[in-house]
């Protein structure tokens, strides 16, 4: 049970093809919609039957958030796809774009004729050269075959969409400041309430779903909401990419079943890349703490079980570390990159991010102090819940798991100036 | 003092950018100015060997008819500008938390004996510029650089010397 949703026609020839698409059903969905004028609130509990939850790292249930748009209410509305994929180690978006384009194209399209938005803009990471000569491609494609436009296939449904491209900028995957971008501006976050769904792109009602998320609407709606539930487990439906990546033998997107036990997943991408045994896995993106291999290998891959065990499935980015990673670089690298990418707009991430990078490359340097273990809690803890967007919770929750699972390393450079794995290595 | 002549972008840039500009800008609605900024820099950046001068910002800003500070704002907030003079190529090499993991330490240190540079520097030829990025979205493939718009995954010191090589690296 492997690639059934976003990347069903992987399996293809040139599988980004509008030939390719529709040779595995593509436009089916659409052009349903189009002839039969299906009634959107039928489509948002197929959306909520399925369980699909927001696949760019929130995990917010898609059907849900579709049903906050104002459907009814005069005026243009938008509907925004999330491609700016940046979460360190999440590679899963630029494959559906590459690969397969149209999916997302159908969904997006879809998603417009519920929320009744005619205008469609698909935000892509601005270093996302060759997925966005796939996704061009694949629009002037659905252009040709009247599958989007003005009174699309004499429906009397008008759906427009548009490549826009970013420039470099890892808070852009935060919606309010990909909104802020779209618009030609600094990628700041917006202070919420008002949601975008009551003042989005333009000041106009806008829905902003990830990727994969409208990539995953045409399946589930050709099979049923339940369908795609039962591909997954309760309250946490269908399938989900995993980018697997770090020390493993065969990194890449896995398009797996939710709730699969996660020694399978190792298994499937060919187990540890060298003789080393497993040391820890960051499941979900840099943002999200990291586990101990004793935790992961008892855990299964979904929102619920990550979640209790103290993590999240965030974007479904699952780094795999082997024993012998040095634990206090990987924290100093995390937190160099949130430091990097803070936008400087609230004072707790601008300043905190900075205090964090730098304390721990003290200690790397060999001039950390032990109180430094409290500072590096205590400044995670004031800038936890306390900034405008998340990014902010996004340097902070690591820099927990880092401390809890692996504080004797800390401890241990701070001490003797050396790597905790060097001298275990040495001792053995 | 500062309305400058809106159409000075036009002699600054080739025809074919004006037209490139003009498509972005065909994509948002009408009576919104600032949506194709950071289209039109990427555009004069590529016909300006890599980089934004101020006059450059100024004439964009001139032609989309915004405050020039509109856009100082996206040239200074996105890591894609630059906004002084660059390598004609520019290898942007990610250090993130997987290429790590994959050794990207070794395949920095390796173009930066080759190239006879530090990260943030460039050739004294003007040829290159080595830049730290982070995560590029391409972690199945670590180690992975970007440059000339392409990215190479996989890499290794052998691999980086034959993308040097097609970039016409000769020392």
């Amino acid at each position: 049970m492997a690639n059934e949703v976003c990347f069903r026609t992987m399996h293809l020839d040139e599988p980004w093809t509008l030939e390719a698409y529709k040779s595995v059903g593509g436009y089916k969905v659409w052009r349903d919609i189009l002839k039969n004028k299906t009634p959107a609130n039928d489509i948002i509990e197929q959306l909520k039957t399925s369980a699909l939850r927001g696949r760019g790292g929130a995990g917010f249930p898609t059907g849900l958030k579709w049903s906050f748009m104002p459907r009814g209410m005069p005026g243009q509305k938008y509907v925004v796809c999330n491609s700016d994929e940046g979460e360190p180690g999440t590679f899963k978006d630029r494959d559906i774009l590459r690969f397969n384009p149209h999916q997302l194209i159908e969904g997006m399209a879809i998603g417009g004729y519920v929320m009744t938005a005619t205008v469609g803009y698909n935000y892509m990471r601005g270093e996302f050269y060759e997925p966005f000569a796939r996704m061009e491609q694949a629009l002037k494609e659905a252009y040709d075959e009247g599958l989007l436009g003005k009174n699309i296939l004499d429906s009397g449904i008008d759906f427009d969409l548009y490549n826009h491209m970013g420039a470099g900028a890892y808070i852009c995957g935060e919606e309010t400041a990909l909104i802020e971008s779209l618009e030609g501006k600094k990628g700041q976050p917006r202070f919420k309430p008002p949601f975008p769904a009551n003042y989005g792109v333009f000041g106009r009602p806008t829905n902003v779903n990830n990727t994969e998320s409208y990539a995953s609407v045409p399946v589930i709606l050709q099979h049923g909401g339940q369908w795609f539930l039962d591909l997954g487990i309760p309250n946490n439906g269908g399938t989900k990419i995993f980018s697997v990546s770090g020390h493993i033998k065969q990194p890449g997107n896995y398009e797996v079943a939710m709730g699969m036990p996660f020694k399978d997943l190792l298994q499937q991408c060919g187990g540890m890349r060298g003789d080393k045994p497993l040391k820890a896995v960051i499941p979900g993106g840099s943002s999200s703490p990291v586990l101990p291999a004793s935790v992961m290998m008892d855990i299964t891959m979904d929102y619920d079980a990550i979640g209790k065990a103290g993590s999240m499935v965030g974007s479904g980015a699952v780094m795999v570390i082997e024993e012998g990673t040095c634990m206090v670089e990987l924290a100093a690298r995390t937190a160099h990159f949130y430091y990097e990418e803070s936008c400087g707009q609230c004072t707790p991430c601008r300043e905190g991010t900075g205090w964090m990078s730098r304390v721990l490359h003290r200690i790397l340097d060999g001039e950390g102090k032990i109180e430094d273990l409290d500072n590096l809690q205590d400044i995670a803890d004031n800038i936890m819940g306390r900034t405008i967007c998340a990014l902010g919770d996004a340097a902070a929750m690591p820099m927990g798991g880092f401390l809890k699972h692996y504080k004797h390393e800390f401890e241990h450079m701070i001490r003797t100036g050396r790597r905790w794995v060097d001298d275990q290595q040495n001792a053995a | 003092m500062s309305s400058e002549d809106p159409k000075r972008l036009t002699t600054m840039i080739s025809a074919k950018a004006i037209e490139e500009i003009e498509h972005w800008r065909s994509k948002y609605p009408a009576d919104r100015k600032r949506p194709p900024i950071i289209a039109a820099l990427k555009v004069v950046q590529a016909e300006n060997e890599n980089w934004l001068s101020e006059e450059h910002m100024k004439a964009v800003a001139d032609y989309l008819d915004v405050p020039h500070i509109a856009v100082f704002e996206v040239a200074t907030f996105y890591t894609m500008f630059h906004l002084k003079p660059v390598g004609k190529n520019v290898i942007s090499v990610c250090t993130n938390l997987s290429c790590m993991m994959c050794g990207s330490d070794k395949i920095v240190e390796h173009l930066q004996s080759r190239l006879g540079i530090k990260l943030g520097e460039t050739t004294s030829d003007g040829q290159f510029s080595l830049k730290e990025v982070e995560c590029m979205a391409a972690c199945g493939g670590a180690p992975m650089l970007e440059a000339s718009e392409i990215y190479h995954e996989n890499l290794t010191p052998e691999k980086v010397d034959s993308i040097l090589n097609d970039l016409g690296w000769e020392a």
